[in-house]
């Protein structure tokens, strides 16, 4: 039997065919995060005002013709914040991702590859990390980073990353001893090869099956972290800083609070439908198991 | 099980010693001069000479290992310094904040497993039918709310149109129903889900099969042959629920102005006050990982394999 024959049980392409469930709940979050991802790459052409265009005549108007879902207390046309606030929202949470996949390789791939002490020292460096709760551990990074969005995105990535390490150096030993990767090796493909042709593909499908049950996950966290004035800083639009924002009309214009928080909370549904059922296709062994 | 114990114990030794490391070394690593933020809480334009003073009165002129060894000999006799802000000692205030939060994620817990359970039983038994797909629903929801925004909408409500419970503050037990729903949702949510997924494998186990076949009743066969083992996912989850719930405590806190430890922490969030920042995360983690030994001990004592396992194996 060749070398390549065995090859072809490699689980190459698992990454860029995410096979996902077709149920019409499915359906309907795909079309909400294709939606979100349009707002948030588009928001110029698509928001009706610029977001941060103060007019005091206009403040707190209910919805028009002209402003759909009303302004806010510094007349701001309300769509138009909620637009923008896509970006802030989803390019935190991609950067995020982005942070921990590459961490989690660096430092995962390393603990599996070199084993022993290594190994060893590394994952009780994990353990220090999963020891604290993830919003206890963003709060001290950001006291210690200062406030501000790319200091809430370090935190969030620094408080989930130890998981998916684990994951990561997990895998690699496992993969050490399967019939296509010794195949490999006695055909003479150097270390490198082997982790890109053969490891990588499979740490990828993993670690996305584990981030698409995090993105809902992970808005909610920034969204709380700029409530609580510690992410965006004003005038940028972002939800949860708009929720902050109308908490004191929310007796006198109570949808100034609804808007915000339901764009949050169907983005989140979305990404958590998207994830149970990429989770489901792809890694039963994974049910229920989560550790979030 | 005293032995299993006093080992989790002093397991507990290294990692919060790890953290404590840890956290030092990020302040430390952090760009951002303490002795800087110190002037400016205290007023003082930071000057070199000013800062040069500071550093020598906060001891950060020491080489790094010298601090952390000052540092935590004093922190293990419980003195964490002097808030730059109030100049009070920071176990002092730390202390006074942390009863109500406590108080709040204490009952938050209690709440998500006195109403949990019955939900993923309900779910479970009546699989598929209108009860199941409720609960369901709800969990749904509950995975997906954000909690603050949740507040602010039961405080509309029940406050503001029903006016049935007070919309803020801290008193008597009107005051925290609203507080313990918006905290414990999520987590009353994934524990119902979880546990109706347990219920509904462990039906599917030869042994239940067994008792099913013996005669025994459903409702005998669901609480003495499914539900014992279908509770320990749900010990498990526990440990989690208490960094969520405490972590939740702390944002919740400033929609309904409890007066936490949440609310104290962002402040000194702002201002920079380090010995604050620092006390207060050494305090939540400890009280997270003490709660993690708990539901450890438990498990092991409702679950003989893993205690007996645990055993043998040191």
């Amino acid at each position: 039997m060749s070398v390549a024959s065995l090859d072809e049980h490699a689980p190459r392409r698992t990454v860029w065919r995410l096979p996902i469930r077709d149920t019409w709940a499915v359906r309907i979050a795909l079309v909400i995060v294709v939606l979100l991802a349009i707002a948030a790459i588009a928001a110029p052409l698509v928001a009706p005002y610029d977001p941060n265009a103060v007019d005091l005549t206009q403040r707190l108007q209910g919805p028009s013709l002209a402003h759909w879902l009303g302004t806010d207390h510094l007349g701001r046309d309300e769509l138009s914040r909620l637009i923008y606030g896509t970006r802030v929202s989803l390019g935190s949470v991609a950067l995020c991702i982005v942070l921990i996949m590459t961490l989690a390789i660096v430092v995962g791939g390393a603990s599996g590859y070199l084993g022993g002490r290594v190994d060893q020292a590394v994952m009780r460096f994990c353990d220090i990390f999963l020891a604290f709760p993830t919003i206890v551990l963003a709060l001290f990074l950001i006291g210690i980073l200062g406030t501000g969005m790319v200091n809430v995105v370090i935190a969030i990535a620094l408080s989930h990353f130890a998981w998916y390490a684990r994951m990561v150096r997990g895998l690699v030993l496992s993969f050490r001893q399967r019939d296509f990767v010794l195949a490999s090796r006695a055909a003479g493909a150097s270390r490198i090869r082997i982790f890109f042709e053969h490891l990588f593909p499979a740490i990828m499908a993993q670690m996305i099956v584990l981030a698409t049950l995090d993105i809902g996950h992970m808005m909610l966290h920034v969204a709380g972290l700029s409530f609580l004035g510690l992410g965006v800083q004003p005038p940028t639009a972002e939800w949860g800083v708009m929720i902050n924002d109308a908490r004191q009309f929310v007796w006198s214009k109570p949808m100034l609070i609804l808007w915000p928080g339901l764009a949050l909370l169907l983005s989140v549904m979305a990404f958590n439908i998207l994830g149970d059922s990429v989770r489901d296709r792809l890694d039963p062994s994974l049910h229920g198991d989560h550790p979030h | 099980m005293a032995g299993f114990i006093l080992r989790r114990l002093l397991l507990l030794i290294p990692i919060l010693l790890g953290v404590s490391i840890l956290m030092f070394v990020i302040i430390r690593m952090a760009p951002g001069d303490p002795a800087v933020a110190y002037l400016k809480l205290s007023n003082i334009p930071p000057t070199p000479g000013a800062v040069a003073e500071a550093r020598q009165t906060l001891g950060l002129d020491q080489p790094i290992l010298a601090q952390y060894v000052s540092w935590i000999s004093s922190a293990v006799r419980g003195d964490f310094g002097v808030s730059y802000v109030t100049r009070r000692p920071v176990l002092d205030d730390i202390l006074y904040y942390l009863p109500a939060t406590l108080q709040l994620a204490g009952l938050a817990l209690l709440f998500t497993l006195v109403v949990s359970v019955p939900l993923g039983i309900w779910s479970a038994r009546y699989k598929d039918r209108w009860p199941d797909h409720l609960v369901r629903g709800f969990a749904f929801l509950g995975v997906s709310t954000p909690n603050f925004w949740l507040g602010f909408l039961l405080v509309l409500l029940f406050s503001l149109t029903l006016k049935w419970l007070p919309p803020m503050g801290k008193g008597g037990w009107q005051h925290m129903i609203l507080p313990v729903l918006a905290v414990s949702f999520m987590s009353l949510a994934i524990n119902a889900r979880l546990l109706r997924a347990s219920m509904l494998e462990t039906a599917s186990a030869r042994h239940v099969l067994y008792a099913r076949l013996r005669g025994l009743s459903d409702r005998q066969v669901e609480r003495s042959h499914i539900l014992r083992n279908a509770l320990l996912p749900i010990v498990t989850a526990t440990g989690m629920h208490v960094g969520e719930l405490l972590g939740g405590t702390l944002v919740i806190e400033s929609v309904f102005g409890w007066p936490g430890i949440g609310r104290y922490a962002v402040s000194a969030i702002y201002s920079r006050d380090f010995p604050v920042i620092q006390c207060f995360t050494l305090f939540l983690v400890t009280i997270f990982v003490i709660c993690n030994l708990v539901v450890d001990i438990v498990y092991a004592w409702l679950d003989p394999r893993i205690r007996l396992n645990a055993e043998a194996a040191i």
